[in-house]
């Protein structure tokens, strides 16, 4: 059974309910509304129809798993930067769980602040802003599957959506382009500044970032993540495309702009950056949501690079798949705490001249393995 | 994109203090900057006025919340250059390794705050948890964290406390393991010497022109300072370096900040070493004579002068205070223009800002 048959399965018990109810319903009724109740009952109980609804579940249920281990990870990295900073991180709110609750708690407090939206600023730019943030960033995650029949798929085979990873990379690179909507609907120069800043940082990063996930395409023939996995049955891409591997890492820093790389919010010199305008729950998803890439950039990491969900039988796959991903989140963090920021020119020379020669060595390296047949 | 001008404060997380920078940037690129202090000025010279020489003390404490102890010091040297009070040898040892202490602390808070703005968030624990070696030892010796009110007219106001040797000698072996430590932690960093070498640069000849003292003179390469070339207190009894370095960068800034450090540790054993039994205080008048006295030490963040006008009674007639930030801060457009937005916070963080003292 994978994630679609379980998905298909309860839509499919619950249309038979809710079909009793309805013809039922029918029957109480006169004669004259009978055509309708059988065409919305045989729509209901139509394959497509529950497919589509399926797949929503599906998308349900890998969002509800994003969003506990977005919880997770903030908790991992307070208490990750805390033990680094030779203090306890959160404590008191969730004691028996190690400060667990924290999250719970600052997000509830982020919820009763006021959102302000400035005088001058753009409305619509600036509400349209974090909506595609955020929903870009979700939808750079459905795609991703958590083991082998634990991934969005659209048919019982659960071989996955067809060229998800395309998709992934796709959604996860819009992200840039709404925080300048951001940074420059808020009218403000600190976020102007922020927002032009994500925009020649994408420049610099997204060309050698693709040229390794296309080397990874390369190796496995195939754009979907469930395939590209299975290649890695035995032997990790990262090996062979070790040098990828650091492009990739280095390259995810930045995409998921976080510390050496979050130019766009360097907050000594920017104040928040583009987030400086935004108050209340609006900067609580912000803040939510670039865990969530940290959570993303593991995840498309661990799918590419370390094998998936590959490992020993003893622990299931999205066990597996999950203790990858926040192996690389956590050796991010470690980075980020680290590591002081580098400027907006320089992180184009790195870029430009380092990641994109060592980007285009690394492809030429998985083309010759392919060639000769070694993989 | 045109230029604009941007307001750097009075409330930004650049400003270590209450100030504004108004820079001018095309693009990423300052044209021109210019400083603006004024936003904390409490009008501690005219305060003084209306106060007996004892009271005073804790004011000039108040000038400067990093490094207090060499103002409070500076005071009591003016007062006593005016009074004609001769110092018991065991205070001034005393006095030199407390305000060696407090120098260190104020260059830690200075590089907890400069890693900081850099973005290195470790930077900015690690010196502030080894800072707190000082503040402790000075805690014990004065009683306080931030204000000391410890030097006095004459003398210091207590007797070192039990211990306070043994706690200063291994104060100083922690913290030269420490600076060895943190000379890994940003000398090693690559992305921390991508933010420095070659930032900010300031020539010899506008470091001087402008009457920039400290640190960031001696980074420009001129070999100044005043416990070396106008000495004051025992310093000439006490065998260390002034640390210059030719570059005139955010490096080299930051690298002789670190020296002193290292010299100050120098300091602090042989001031220990060297004190001598006997008495700390001597009592010295209420009232002053009729005259002046002149005051000049060196502040961890440059020359500190302080000016004093008596005039018979036990009140000071004018107190006039001459700040080292108040002079560097005037080079920021010097440093500045050519730089990106980014490297801000590198030069001025450079410049270790104290605005208590540069607004009074």
């Amino acid at each position: 059974m994978n994630l679609f048959t379980f998905s298909y399965g309860i839509i499919h018990w619950l249309v038979d309910l809710v079909n009793h109810l309805w013809y039922w319903l029918g029957d109480l009724l006169p004669w004259e509304f009978g055509d309708f109740f059988d065409d919305v009952g045989r729509f209901a109980a139509s394959d497509a129809h529950i497919t589509v609804m399926a797949i929503l579940v599906e998308v349900l249920i890998i969002v509800i798993i994003a969003l506990v281990n977005v919880l997770n990870f903030i908790w991992i990295d307070r208490k990750f930067m805390g033990r680094m900073f030779d203090f306890y991180g959160p404590y008191y709110v969730g004691y028996r769980i190690g400060g667990w609750l924290q999250n719970l708690a600052d997000g509830i407090k982020l919820f009763v602040k006021e959102i302000i939206t400035p005088a001058k600023a753009d409305k619509l730019g600036f509400l349209l802003g974090p909506i595609i943030f955020v929903g870009s960033s979700f939808l750079a995650l459905s795609t991703i599957p958590l083991g082998r029949d634990f991934g969005i798929s659209t048919n019982a085979s659960g071989a996955g959506v067809p060229g998800s990873a395309l998709i992934a990379f796709a959604f996860f690179a819009i992200a840039p382009f709404s925080i300048l909507i951001c940074g420059w609907s808020s009218n403000n120069k600190y976020t102007l500044i922020g927002g032009l800043r994500s925009a020649a940082q994408m420049m610099s990063y997204e060309i050698p970032m693709l040229l390794t996930v296309a080397s990874v395409f390369l190796m496995a023939g195939s754009f979907n993540f469930t395939e590209i996995v299975d290649a890695q049955h035995d032997v990790w891409f990262a090996i062979p495309l070790f040098l990828g591997f650091i492009v990739f890492l280095v390259c995810l820093v930045a995409e998921v702009e976080i510390q050496p790389f979050d130019l766009p919010e360097a907050e000594a010199e920017l104040v928040e950056g583009w987030t400086t305008e935004y108050s209340g729950m609006r900067f609580g998803l912000f803040m939510m949501t670039s865990y969530l890439r940290g959570y993303i950039g593991g995840a498309l990491a661990t799918a590419l690079f370390l094998g998936g969900w590959h490992g020993p039988a003893l622990i299931p796959d999205p066990i597996w798949f999950l203790i990858k991903a926040y192996i690389v989140f956590v050796i991010i963090e470690w980075m980020r705490w680290s590591v002081p920021r580098v400027r907006v020119d320089q992180l184009l020379n790195i870029g430009w001249k380092r990641l994109m020669p060592l980007a285009m060595l690394n492809l030429l390296i998985a083309a010759s393995l392919k060639t000769l047949g070694w993989f | 994109m045109a230029e604009m001008w941007i307001n750097m404060g009075p409330q930004h997380p650049m400003t270590h203090g209450l100030w504004n920078l108004r820079i001018k940037v095309d693009g990423e690129t300052i044209t021109d900057a210019e400083p603006e202090v004024g936003y904390l000025h409490r009008g501690i010279e005219k305060l003084c006025e209306g106060k007996t020489y004892t009271q005073i003390i804790p004011m000039t404490d108040r000038l400067c919340y990093g490094s207090s102890l060499t103002w409070s010091h500076l005071y009591c040297l003016t007062v006593e250059d005016l009074m004609g009070v001769e110092v018991p040898e065991r205070a001034e040892y005393i006095r030199v390794a407390a305000i060696e202490m407090q120098r260190i602390a104020s260059h830690l808070m200075w590089l907890a705050a400069y890693a900081a703005d850099l973005g290195a968030m470790i930077g900015f624990i690690y010196t502030m948890r080894d800072r707190e070696v000082f503040i402790d030892l000075l805690q014990a010796l004065t009683g306080s964290r931030i204000t000391y009110n410890y030097p006095r007219i004459g003398g210091v106001a207590h007797d070192v406390p039990p211990d306070f040797e043994r706690d200063s000698l291994r104060a100083c072996d922690y913290m030269e393991k420490k600076l060895v430590e943190y000379e890994d932690l940003f000398d090693g960093s690559k992305v921390f010497m991508m933010r420095n070498v070659g930032v900010g640069k300031f020539r010899k000849e506008d470091a001087m022109n402008l009457g920039v003292t400290g640190p960031p003179l001696r980074a420009s390469g001129v070999n100044y300072d005043l416990r070396k070339d106008m000495p004051y207190s025992v310093y000439p009894e006490l065998d260390f370096e002034a640390c210059t370095h030719p570059d005139g960068d955010c490096y080299a800034r930051y690298r002789v900040r670190m020296d002193e450090m290292f010299e100050s540790c120098k300091i602090i054993r042989q001031a220990i070493q060297k004190m001598p039994k006997g008495k700390w205080r001597i009592v010295a008048p209420r009232n002053a004579p009729s005259g002046t006295g002149l005051g000049r030490v060196e502040d961890p963040r440059g020359e500190g002068m302080m000016y004093v006008v008596g005039d018979g009674t036990d009140k000071p007639y004018r107190l006039k205070i001459r700040s080292p930030i108040f002079v560097t801060v005037s080079a920021a457009k010097k440093m500045l223009v050519g730089y990106k937005v980014a490297d801000v916070v590198a030069i001025m963080g450079g410049l270790d800002m104290c605005i208590g003292e540069a607004d009074r």
